[in-house]
């Protein structure tokens, strides 16, 4: 028994300071030299300032921007320091509740939109931190959009298209469009750090 | 379903069958001590380990003294773990000055880890500091699955020594499956990772400004740091407006490359790999989802190399594979069918190249609703665990698959190590029920198998759902236990049901709704994976011995084949079986009675 111990406990140490610290340091180092923008967290900035990261969605409730998906964040949407889900079974009246509220806000952002809303727009994400949303919902969006900023419907959607992001080589994933990077467009704001 | 749809899960299971080979081929020549010669710089390492050590490579070890071995190393192991996350708030690499966590907690981490569990009771981001998440979890995550591959070869050294009372080295298997295989694959992925965006640094959380300021309802706190309350217990909150975001971030891509590979699961952040900044993109998806069934997967080559008859690996890697993906299609069918909640709010559903559709509740836009329940099986196939969409939120029969897989015992596919050798655990279980059918001493290998066996058999086949199962009631009963629960209802018992299963056969995914951080859940919990692990561990031990000392026979006419197609169907049904009769009773008062709700209600 005790003859097994000096051996469990060296190869412990040593694998620890192995996989531990030499392992995380060496990934640490690559992908800084490799990928610096996007091992740092894909940040945005704009004079100077961090005014987000790509990869991170914010809150929009400005009918001036598109607005993205539901979070489920505590306690203020989008909080990217605590992430969650609302874990609400599919037969939860909450989630009834929750999401016949956020139908209403869309409906009266503009009543003039009448097709159906994309399911993705109205149902809370994974992460509660989304950056996308299904390019239905951005298109759903579009006709309010241009009449708050005084655009044609056109111009519009020709930005939404220009920032969506398709099938990653070709089939892989769902066609997306990226809330905070449309926005700062549209607002002609914010670049890669 | 779309066409695009099954082109992706097309795509997925045959590059996962394509990389499977080449590596199990080279894993095979590691476990053989042909170390091939690209890799072979490492040998000095190797060595220099074992001189530390005062290790022998030649030195075999019975198979008490291995389990011994085993044991005393994944105990310091755990032990580890528990001390860095009690004294993380005084040691170094804690930029966000992340306190000690609570001893419940820290228990039921450790524990979690050193089991390659990987359930977690907590946020990562918000409660682990940098430390902690490097020198405790992802060691672990290296050597639990470096402890199941060890497991593993020594149960296929019983099928290939004959007449003998060893089973190898511990300290070797564990030292080859670190050093050669699970370190530089783990490397190649965090680096690819970090391609897509997933974060990989030492510094502390970003503040970002946001482009329109937020008003929320934040608790408030009195002059002792408590929350408080109003006279009807409810929250007191005050409005509060701000414009910045804080974004956590550390070293996730190497954490996330061994979390998927070691089958772990253990996430960087609280929401594991939804989170955008631990998978970013459809193509860091495809990565890790590949991650998490490449090495059991390729393990059942070495197998069959290794034990010198390829046919018997590739028997099993066949019934695990199709009884993957008839679980596979029925989860992204339930899913992509969506709640009929979603419809009768008159919401557009169809799935389409502008949008998913289905139940995108708890889903990640990039991943849609086929990834997300392909990525929902296969790490539930797996013993990893990770999720990318909330299973809490899936339908009923969607949830369904998740939480049956896990119940199967982990031996579709199943943990590195794990699975492999659970699932041989049902080939002997089945090759034993065909001979008392034909009246012939079962054998498997070339090794007879006899009462000592299938008596360790037993045990390893019990244990899990005795844990899952009482566990569960005793839950239920209990205050404490019922405390936890987020969901009303039948699906209320699916959260406390799943949570046992998923402890008490190492998977470590979660119903996330239910409220585990509790001193009650983590002391269960954490008993539930420590039994779940090493009661299993023992007996394959013990097998692995006992077949190790006998004489291997040659196939006779009696012998049943067990590389042939009917064998396959045969340890499928033992694998069913087991599972459906253990579980159906449990099932039906969970998800099955919500399915029958869900589209009986209105």
């Amino acid at each position: 028994m005790l003859k097994e111990f000096r051996p469990a406990l060296i190869l412990l140490m040593a694998l620890s300071i192995l996989t531990g610290m030499l392992y995380p340091a060496l990934v640490t180092g690559l992908a800084k030299v490799a990928f610096a923008n996007a091992s740092d967290g894909s940040l945005l900035e704009s004079d100077g300032r961090i005014v987000g990261s790509r990869l991170v969605g914010q809150h929009f409730s400005d009918p001036k921007h598109f607005w993205g998906r539901p979070s489920a964040t505590s306690p203020m949407p989008y909080n990217a320091a605590s992430s969650g889900g609302s874990n609400q079974g599919p037969l939860n009246p909450a989630l009834a509740e929750a999401v016949k509220e956020r139908i209403k806000a869309l409906k009266s952002s503009d009543p003039t939109q009448t097709s159906p809303i994309p399911v993705d727009l109205v149902t809370t994400s994974a992460s509660g931190l989304d950056p996308h949303i299904s390019v239905a919902a951005a298109l759903w969006q579009v006709p309010r959009i241009a009449r708050e900023r005084h655009l044609s419907e056109q111009e519009v959607r020709t930005v939404v298209i220009a920032q969506t992001e398709g099938r990653q080589l070709g089939f892989l994933g769902e066609p997306r469009v990226n809330v905070l990077a449309l926005n700062l467009r549209l607002d002609k704001t914010g670049t890669p750090r | 379903m779309t066409g695009n749809g099954y082109l992706q899960i097309g795509f997925y299971l045959a590059a996962l069958l394509l990389f499977a080979w080449p590596l199990g081929i080279y894993m095979a020549s590691i476990y053989q001590g042909d170390i091939p010669l690209f890799i072979r710089w490492l040998r000095p390492v190797e060595r220099g380990l074992y001189r530390l050590a005062g290790v022998s490579d030649a030195d075999q070890m019975h198979w008490t003294r291995y389990a011994v071995a085993l044991l005393i190393f994944n105990l310091l192991g755990l032990v580890v773990v528990y001390a860095l996350q009690r004294l993380q708030a005084d040691l170094p690499f804690n930029p966000d000055g992340m306190a000690g966590t609570t001893a419940d907690l820290a228990f039921n981490t450790a524990v979690s880890f050193a089991t390659n569990t990987n359930w977690q009771s907590y946020g990562g981001e918000s409660t682990m500091s940098y430390l902690t998440q490097m020198l405790g979890l992802t060691v672990q995550n290296f050597l639990s699955a470096a402890t199941g591959m060890a497991v593993l070869i020594a149960l296929a050294r019983g099928f290939v020594n004959r007449e003998a009372n060893v089973v190898g080295n511990f300290w070797v298997d564990m030292v080859r499956s670190t050093l050669y295989i699970l370190l530089p694959l783990s490397l190649c992925l965090a680096v690819a990772l970090s391609s897509q965006g997933v974060v990989q640094t030492f510094s502390a959380h970003h503040t970002a400004t946001l482009m329109e300021p937020l008003a929320y309802q934040q608790p408030k706190l009195g002059s002792d740091g408590q929350a408080l309350v109003d006279d009807k217990n409810q929250p007191v909150t005050e409005k509060v407006v701000t414009n910045e975001q804080s974004i956590a971030v550390g070293p996730v891509a190497s954490q996330v490359a061994i979390k998927q590979l070691g089958t772990n699961g253990g996430g960087f952040f609280n929401v594991n790999s939804a989170h955008p900044l631990e998978n970013p993109t459809p193509l860091s998806n495809l990565l890790e989802m590949l991650a998490i069934l490449i090495i059991p997967a390729a393990l059942c080559v070495a197998f069959g190399i290794y034990i010198k008859d390829h046919r018997q690996g590739l028997a099993i890697l066949a019934a695990m594979t199709i009884v993957l993906v008839a679980l596979m299609g029925l989860c992204v069918a339930a899913e992509q069918a969506g709640n009929p909640l979603f419809e009768r709010l008159g919401l557009a559903t169809q799935a389409s190249d502008l949008q998913a559709g289905g139940n995108m509740e708890g889903k990640e836009a990039r991943f849609g609703v086929v990834n997300s329940a392909l990525w929902a099986t296969a790490t539930t196939a797996a013993s990893n665990g990770s999720v990318n969409a909330m299973h809490d939120s899936f339908t009923p029969l969607g949830g369904l698959v998740p939480m049956w897989l896990i119940q199967l015992g982990e031996v579709i596919f199943g943990g590195v190590g794990s699975g492999l050798y659970g699932m041989i655990i049902f080939a002997l279980v089945a090759v034993f029920v065909a001979g008392l059918m034909i009246g012939r001493t079962p054998e498997y290998l070339g090794k007879k198998i006899e009462a000592f066996e299938v008596k360790m058999a037993a045990v390893a086949i019990l244990v899990p759902p005795l844990l899952v199962l009482v566990g569960t009631a005793v839950a239920v009963m209990l205050d404490a236990g019922r405390a936890g629960i987020a969901n009303p209802g039948a699906h209320g018992f699916s959260e406390i049901l799943y949570a046992f299963s998923s402890a008490g056969n190492n998977n470590g995914s979660a119903f996330a709704g239910l409220s585990a951080n509790t001193p009650f859940y983590n002391t269960l919990l954490g008993f539930a994976m420590l039994f779940a692990r090493f009661w299993i561990i023992v007996p394959v031990l013990a097998i692995a011995g006992s077949l190790a000392a006998k004489k291997r026979i040659p196939p006779g006419a009696g012998t049943l084949p067990t590389h042939t197609p009917l064998f396959v169907l045969l340890l499928i049904g033992t694998v069913i079986v087991v599972g459906a009769l253990t579980f159906l009773p449990a099932l039906a008062l969970g998800p099955i009675v919500e399915q029958l709700q869900m589209h009986g209600a209105h």
